[in-house]
């Protein structure tokens, strides 16, 4: 574990130490996108469960901090609270249809419950249709720190990130993780040994979507914008490439895999189309070679498990 | 008689049509899951992209080359299930001993990559394309006007979709290919070149989804997104269906292409979403789909 430890101080240093160097709004959506993708490897990672619409949680969180901070006037802190309340709700009736099948069938459940959420975002009044919700207000946090300073935004960011991280890390090394672990491995001999897998199922289903839900919270205030794009299932397909990329099943992996995709879309923004183009080639090259991701090659050559 | 429920029956039996329509292609797009799927144990991700194509081609085909519709009704599903046939040797061959979701993740970056390249290539809208001659015009029923492409859409799926039922479950080829879904070890240990049959099945069913869009390419506007979002919903009707049955992915096709239908009329507001919501109606109460058998 001690190489853990140390993986995860470097983590904590690049991000207190990079806005010296980069933009704090990119780095503050690497943030958020890194929470997305842990919360998203701790289903597929760990529960060997691959949902194709993480989307739903990250999107709906979003609509729900954005309404409730602009419209009902809410402080930053129970806006982020509201809209992960909303996702968790919405993880456990999703996940309770979901887990009743697994393997590609649970990818293809997912992928059309995060449809139908789509299309009720499209037309429900509250979501803004097209426009989305636009101008949503920072606010003060605990009414003392003003977000609208970009330096309070990015500790706030940061420390929500580092929080949902260190859960996860917690629960993936919990007796829940092993169990988790061991459902993914062999699930008939889970139910052999007695535990009652839709239960573990659900409950990592659901913290997961809370966390996803997290995010999406923290990026409506953070771009003070909720709209579609965030419940569209491109963005789903996104969640799965940066897991991907960064390792499947790793600690640390989602959290590179987010930086490496972000930064890529960040570069060849003005490329329209082709951003598309080039994530297709990735999961392509990913899956023919780069099975283990950047940090599960890094943790390979190192022998350690990262 | 003034109509169902206060629905004039035209509007009624308008959405029908349109219902049977969507149908149509909800089993034909199925179908070629199913089969795909029976096989090679792989969802194929890249069957929306790959029916977007075969409507680009029908369109390349009329306007580049002069090449009508009846043609590429022929022409069109070859070529883009050979293309097919050339992603499983060069790609999916290599995964078939890993687990069946980096075939579904493969997929899924193919699709990005040819719908981004189709969107590049023509923006986001697409261009028009002409009803063939013999099937323009349509007749008067009595109680409604049925434009005579429309029929043909259904009459031809339907004859497609029996057609390879028939040869699925009723010939000596059909059997190899439910021998070699069940045991292909085996199989292959008589003598039967299962890679090869492998190579072809998924060409047929890719084959399978560029025929329908080659009948989509009159009636939908041909644009490179056109098979995304209708992909996903198949998805749902082969949940819904269970991939175990040839003949139940057909029905269900039809089937849930008829209630979309019925709930434009009677509720429009849930059209978009009525196979999602009919979908976990069925997954809480038969989990296995309703033709189905859980492994």
């Amino acid at each position: 574990m001690k190489h853990q430890r140390i993986a995860f101080v470097v983590m904590v240093a690049f991000f207190a130490l990079a806005p010296l160097a980069m933009y704090p709004v990119f780095l503050m959506k690497v943030m958020c996108f890194a929470l997305f993708a842990c919360a998203f490897n701790l289903l597929i990672g760990y529960g060997g469960l691959l949902s194709f619409g993480h989307a739903m949680f990250l999107g709906v969180a979003g609509y729900g901090a954005a309404y409730s901070a602009k419209v009902w006037g809410f402080p930053p802190e129970f806006a982020i609270l509201f809209g992960t309340a909303a996702a968790t709700a919405l993880g456990l009736v999703a996940g309770l249809i979901a887990i009743r099948r697994q393997g590609i069938y649970f990818a293809m459940i997912t992928l059309a419950l995060a449809q139908m959420v789509y299309f009720f975002c499209v037309q429900a009044g509250f979501t803004g249709g097209e426009d989305g919700i636009q101008a949503v207000p920072r606010g003060r946090l605990l009414g003392v720190l003003d977000l609208s300073n970009v330096w309070a935004m990015y500790a706030t960011v940061l420390a929500i990130f580092v929080g949902g991280f260190l859960l996860i890390y917690r629960v993936i090394h919990s007796p829940f993780g092993q169990v988790l672990k061991a459902i993914r491995e062999n699930e008939a001999r889970a139910i052999s040994l007695g535990y009652d897998i839709n239960r573990y199922k659900l409950l990592a289903f659901v913290l997961s979507a809370a966390l996803a839900g997290l995010a999406g919270a923290t990026k409506a205030l953070v771009f003070q914008l909720a709209s579609l794009t965030d419940v569209h299932w491109t963005m789903s397909g996104e969640v799965v490439l940066m897991t991907l990329v960064g390792g499947l099943g790793t600690v640390f992996g989602p959290v590179a895999g987010a930086l490496v995709i972000i930064s890529m879309e960040n570069y060849l923004a003005q490329l329209g189309a082709w951003v598309t183009v080039v994530q297709g080639v990735i999961f392509v090259i990913c899956v023919l070679t780069f099975r283990r991701g950047v940090i599960g090659e890094l943790g390979n050559w190192l022998r350690k498990s990262l | 008689m003034d109509g169902f429920f206060g629905v004039p029956p035209q509007a009624l039996f308008g959405q029908l049509l349109i219902g049977l329509i969507n149908g149509s292609f909800y089993a034909l797009l199925s179908l070629g899951l199913a089969v795909i799927f029976g096989l090679l144990n792989i969802i194929n991700f890249t069957h929306g992209a790959q029916y977007m194509m075969g409507a680009f081609c029908t369109w390349f085909l009329l306007n580049k080359l002069g090449i009508g519709y009846w043609w590429s009704l022929l022409l069109v599903p070859l070529a883009v299930g050979l293309f097919g046939a050339l992603i499983e040797r060069l790609m999916l061959k290599r995964l078939y001993q890993l687990d069946h979701l980096y075939g579904l993740l493969l997929t899924f970056g193919l699709a990005l990559i040819i719908q981004g390249l189709f969107r590049n290539e023509f923006g986001s809208s697409g261009p028009p394309y002409p009803i063939p001659r013999a099937l323009e015009g349509g007749n008067d029923l009595g109680f409604m006007f049925l434009p005579n492409y429309r029929a043909w859409v259904i009459v031809a799926s339907l004859a497609v979709c029996l057609g390879t039922w028939f040869v699925i479950e009723k010939t000596k080829l059909g059997s190899y290919l439910r021998a070699a879904t069940e045991n292909p070890q085996l199989v292959q240990a008589f003598g039967i070149n299962v890679p090869r049959m492998i190579t072809l099945t998924y060409g047929f069913g890719v084959g399978l989804a560029a025929l329908a869009g080659v009948m989509a390419a009159p009636i939908y506007q041909v644009s490179p997104q056109m098979g995304a979002d209708l992909i996903i919903v198949v998805f749902a009707v082969v949940v819904i269906g269970g991939m175990g049955s040839i003949m139940g992915s057909i029905v269900t096709g039809f089937t849930l292409g008829l209630v979309e239908g019925l709930t434009k009329v009677f509720y429009p507001e849930a059209s978009n979403t009525v196979i999602f919501i009919i979908m976990a109606i069925v997954l809480m109460i038969k989990p296995a789909g309703l033709f189905g058998t859980q492994k």
